[in-house]
């Protein structure tokens, strides 16, 4: 196991490679540079301070050097200086931002599955009842509306209509945690809702259910002890990249409720072509997916045994 | 094959022929749509894309005013629901209305243009990397699992931000991020074909790779890749109106729903309908989408349906 858990976070490593080299080539391959500001207003830099600016970010050398010392100065968990807020490092900003993020996200997650999951299982043990209907068209609703439509829904629903949420914006208390969460957690909660109920249904069709039953299991204790302990495992291989994908704070909620998280500042910095910062995100988002796909597999021999992890 | 000569086969034969020929023509595809057409929901979104789709083609003709014309005597008119402006106007006083028809116009040509780019990239890279395996297969599976481990999203952001706004752009950006899935489908549909009978069959018979691919293999894996490309839609629209909303995607002066709904969300609370028009048009455009996505999935291949 811790082998294999090893190999697994030393495969890690080329991945970010190569996704840093994507990153690096694209942002580069591209014309516009934060040297040559082409908005209408910009202020032209004479030659000289252009070179001087060049030279002070590294921007002069060629460009694969430019990525191997790049690529050094990560090693060294050293993102550079932001060009976008010349006296802050990236590093810094990622350190007081993720957090922000990573609580969103956590919070989203958390209702996600005990929402989610319960969800699933009531749809799947009332099979076609009126519980199923509603589920499933809850389930479809939060696959697939996008979150930030769903953000302004509930901003008109609870802060307008029916005022129950003094205020929308700021992170400062927990009233304005609410919405933000809900409008990040409501797609995750339907996907899961989904994935759960079909992997229940599947499971009470095996033949293992129908002796359970036939030994006088009541309903309860077959769907909890038999049904709910095979059912679970497909939703769990998801719980990874879902968590990746919310975690890491979604630019479109984080903008809509002002929450002062890293999407907030991923999108400025693509805006203004901040590349220490882009090329900082991404990593971090690479090295946060390949972690989670990775507990996720150790998770899933934890819970079904028939799988060996080799 | 018997002679058809004389005799009680061949009389039989003949008669055979004939009820073949009186009895209706049935094909796969004619047993999925009369499927299709038995499903409600999936009719309904069918409905609702043709709706939407008459409206974004009418556009030009039907929209009561200029997209880009500001009309000052009415900035920022609430809804009336009939009169000059049924929709109001937005801040600067263009007319909601011809701006919500013209930004169906957008999303119908980014969801179905986009998977045009998909099609033609996914399906020929699925469909060597399956039918050639072997040193091609893993090295193009190694690029579908590179583009898999980055977030989708993020390289459309990417790509946007690196290739500018435009309208070209979203489709360039859309595409050529969007072909991973397809490919992996493909090549396990075509992985699979490759050892079916006729296929074998087809091969020793002296067909070329070519022949093999195009007449024998490509139309049977064809109901998967049509419905990956429907559930593709959706996903397009939405990452158009994503990139719009964060300010990367169409280009000014053209309105979008997601442009339309990001530029406004800021006044959500007092001048709501500014943002909340588009915010519906693209959650019943993606519903519309999802609905007869399903309903074709479930159509197209009965043994997969969902409720069971």
């Amino acid at each position: 196991m811790a082998q294999y858990i090893a190999r697994r976070l030393l495969m890690i490593i080329p991945t970010l490679i190569a996704i840093s080299l994507i990153t690096f080539v694209i942002m580069h391959a591209t014309p516009g540079s934060p040297l040559q500001p082409t908005a209408p207003n910009a202020n032209p830099l004479p030659p000289a301070a252009q070179q001087a600016l060049a030279r002070r970010f590294g921007l002069d050398k060629p460009l694969w050097q430019q990525y191997l010392v790049y690529l050094k100065n990560i090693w060294n968990l050293d993102f550079g200086i932001s060009y976008q807020y010349r006296t802050r490092e990236v590093k810094d900003i990622i350190y007081r931002t993720f957090p922000i993020s990573l609580h969103l996200g956590a919070m989203a997650m958390a209702v996600a599955i005990l929402v989610g999951i319960p969800l699933g299982v009531l749809a799947a043990v009332n099979q076609n009842g009126p519980i199923d209907y509603v589920c499933s068209l809850f389930a479809t609703l939060g696959v697939s509306l996008p979150n930030f439509i769903l953000a302004l829904f509930l901003i008109v629903l609870f802060v307008r209509l029916v005022p129950i949420i003094p205020r929308t914006g700021g992170w400062s208390s927990p009233i304005d945690w609410v919405l933000p969460t809900l409008a990040l957690s409501l797609g995750p909660v339907g996907i899961l809702a989904r994935y759960t109920r079909a992997s229940m249904v599947e499971v009470m069709r095996q033949d293992f259910i129908r002796t359970a039953q036939a030994k006088g299991l009541s309903d309860v204790q077959v769907v909890l002890r038999h049904v709910l302990k095979n059912g679970l495992i497909p939703p769990i291989t998801i719980l990874g990249p879902m968590f990746a994908a919310i975690g890491t704070g979604s630019p479109f909620v984080e903008k809509i409720f002002r929450v002062p998280g890293m999407g907030r500042f991923f999108v400025d910095s693509l805006i203004t072509r901040d590349y220490p910062m882009i090329m900082a995100v991404i990593l971090l988002y690479g090295a946060f997916l390949a972690v989670m796909n990775l507990l996720v597999d150790v998770l899933y021999g934890v819970v079904d045994p028939r799988i060996r992890l080799s | 094959m018997a002679t058809t000569g004389a005799g009680l086969t061949g009389r039989a034969e003949r008669a055979d022929a004939l009820i073949w020929a009186t009895r209706p023509h049935r094909t796969l595809w004619r047993d999925a749509f009369d499927r299709l057409i038995a499903n409600r929901l999936a009719m309904v979104g069918g409905i609702l894309i043709i709706v939407i789709s008459l409206l974004a083609i009418l556009a030009p003709v039907i929209s009561p005013y200029d997209y880009a014309q500001p009309d000052y005597a009415a900035i920022s008119q609430f809804p009336t629901w009939t009169g000059k402006h049924p929709l109001g106007t937005d801040l600067v006083g263009r007319d909601m209305l011809t701006r919500m028809l013209w930004g169906a116009q957008v999303s119908m040509a980014v969801g179905l243009g986009a998977q045009i780019i998909v099609f033609l990239i996914g399906v020929p890279i699925g469909a060597l990397s399956g039918y050639m395996g072997g040193r091609i297969d893993s090295l193009l599976m190694r690029l579908v699992d590179v583009m898999y481990a980055f977030p989708q999203l993020l390289f459309v952001i990417l790509i946007m931000s690196a290739l500018g706004r435009g309208f070209q752009n979203v489709f360039i950006a859309i595409g050529v991020t969007g072909w991973v899935t397809l490919a992996r489908l493909t090549r396990a549909e075509f992985l699979s074909l490759r050892e079916r009978d006729y296929v074998v069959a087809a091969r020793a018979a002296g067909a070329g790779p070519w022949r093999l691919i195009t007449k024998h293999m490509l139309p049977n894996a064809l109901s998967p890749i049509i419905v990956a490309l429907t559930f593709g839609i959706p996903q397009a629209i939405f990452t158009e109106a994503a990139l719009s909303f964060i300010g990367i995607g169409i280009p000014e002066p053209r309105p979008s729903w997601g442009k339309m709904a990001g530029e406004y969300q800021e006044y959500i609370t007092s001048y709501w309908y500014m943002s909340i028009f588009p915010s519906i048009a693209i959650a019943v455009v993606m519903l519309a989408f999802t609905f007869f996505g399903d309903g074709l999935r479930d159509a197209l291949d009965p043994r997969t349906r969902r409720s069971t």
